[in-house]
């Protein structure tokens, strides 16, 4: 009973917190940018402007949320609910604390490439929904912005996994006590971050949305919480992506003196400022532009990655 | 166990069968989709956790996005929904219908014959998938290779723009 009841707490416990967490992006990620952009950014409701988030709430539920006649109606109510439900699900994998995860999954890794593949739909979906050509251009760049990050993904965390020699999660963290993966695996981590960078379509890999050209791109017929759904969502994905680098490459909790708990969530705000930072510094690629670069040279450097740590685990053992 | 499996096998007929009825093309692709989890499914509950995974990145997740993006591109609209309209009359189902009937009835009969001696769960995780793979089915792995390679190759020589020299030996691009 009282193991039951502990995991429905972690269960609520991470839903609120992620959902919290995201909602309150909102307001980080704008004072960060105009931090660096030399400006005040929400500074009016509430201390700091914190309460722009409630104010931003209240806005979009209030907004009215039409759906264009000239669009595919069920595919355009679905888009929306297709990544809030799959970042969701791939947070279930992610280990927190020790013991503190929904999913002790033993292929867990896989699980989270399988559950992110899907949640490209979302994008694809919505822009193709929205029959709009500027939605449509939106939804294409998105998947073939897919083909050039996703098998270089996979690839990249395969060193981690020969390392850890498993796809358990809580196992790879237990295997970092010592030494964080990002040493030996400096390589994968680099090429894992920018693809989790074109995975959450932030800037600079924001091409299907491309607010200059594409004017929001894929969700540019969006209103009202279905506009509110892609834009938490965008926020759940890139505090997943944080979350995986911390746990696969920087320990995931450990560290000294701070609970555990701590530890982690420090690490992954310090992943989630950095994306911010990238946000505000970098320009925008063509598309072409990132298929070349993924396929020409991020996915050979994968693949040496690969060869050279499976020759040295092997001539370690 | 058995109820998943039952349910996922449902559904995985359910959606092929509308995959296979819907005139609009990107309809027919997201059944597909909810085939390929449910087949995924089906895996898991046999006892195959890695390749269900690996059935939803391949298949559901990278291929099916290929398609969706190839259907965007050319943008088929009500014209063509029209056009499958015209191309699929009710009596084209006929010959079909039966065969596959004749089919689901083998199948059906085949597993009421053998019991439940197909329901076998055992584990098979990536290490035992691993070491099958590149121990005794290690050619089979490489002509998948080869083959690979080949269309590689093809995809990358359609893909070059060749020079050629025109009739008055001007050279083109």
């Amino acid at each position: 009973m009282s193991e039951t009841l502990q995991h429905i707490v972690i269960v609520f416990g991470i839903l609120f917190g992620l959902l919290t967490l995201a909602a309150g992006l909102i307001w980080i990620e704008r004072r960060l940018l105009a931090l660096w952009q030399n400006r005040y950014g929400p500074n009016r409701v509430g201390p700091f402007g914190i309460f722009i988030v409630l104010a931003d709430m209240i806005k979009i539920f209030f907004k009215e949320d039409w759906i264009p006649p000239f669009a595919d109606k069920k595919v355009f109510v679905i888009a929306p609910t297709i990544i809030m439900l799959t970042v969701l699900l791939s947070w279930a994998i992610v280990p927190v604390a020790p013991g503190v995860v929904v999913l002790d999954l033993h292929i867990g890794i896989l699980f989270f490439l399988a559950i992110s593949s899907i949640g490209i739909y979302s994008t694809v979906l919505a822009g193709w929904a929205s029959n709009n050509k500027y939605s449509l251009l939106g939804g294409m760049r998105m998947s073939a912005q897919m083909f050039s990050y996703e098998v270089f993904m996979g690839l990249s965390l395969m060193g981690v996994v020969i390392m850890a020699g498993s796809f358990n999660l809580s196992d790879i963290v237990n295997a970092q006590e010592n030494m964080w993966f990002v040493l030996p695996q400096f390589l994968g981590f680099v090429i894992f971050f920018i693809a989790g960078l074109a995975e959450s379509h932030r800037l600079p890999f924001d091409m299907p949305e491309a607010e200059s050209e594409l004017i929001a791109g894929f969700h540019s017929e969006y209103s009202g919480m279905k506009f509110g759904m892609f834009f938490v969502g965008e926020y759940v994905g890139v505090t997943l992506i944080s979350a995986m680098i911390v746990t696969l490459f920087f320990g995931g909790w450990h560290g000294p003196v701070l609970p555990p708990f701590v530890w982690f969530f420090l690490k992954m705000m310090f992943f989630i400022c950095l994306f911010i930072l990238l946000r505000a510094a970098l320009p925008r690629p063509r598309y072409d532009q990132l298929l070349s670069y993924g396929w020409k040279i991020l996915l050979p450097l994968a693949l040496l990655n690969i060869l050279v740590t499976g020759a040295i685990v092997l001539a370690i053992e | 166990m058995t109820t998943v499996f039952y349910i996922a096998s449902a559904i995985a007929l359910l959606s092929t069968v509308m995959v296979v009825t819907r005139y609009n093309a990107v309809h027919a692709l997201l059944y597909l989709v909810v085939s390929f989890v449910a087949v995924a499914l089906i895996f898991f509950v046999l006892g195959a956790p890695f390749i269900a995974l690996l059935e939803v990145i391949i298949y559901a997740g990278a291929i099916m996005v290929l398609f969706l993006f190839v259907i965007m591109m050319l943008n088929l609209g009500e014209i063509a929904v029209q056009k499958e309209k015209e191309w699929l009359p009710k009596r084209m189902w006929g010959g079909p219908g039966i065969l596959s009937g004749i089919l689901f009835a083998l199948i059906v009969y085949t597993i009421m014959q053998g019991g439940q001696q197909w329901t076998i769960v055992e584990m098979i995780g990536p290490v035992d998938i691993g070491s099958e793979l590149f121990g005794p089915y290690l050619v089979a792995v490489q002509l998948a290779g080869l083959m690979l390679l080949a269309g590689l190759i093809t995809a990358t020589l359609l893909s070059k723009r060749v020079k050629f020299k025109d009739k008055t030996g001007k050279e083109n691009k």
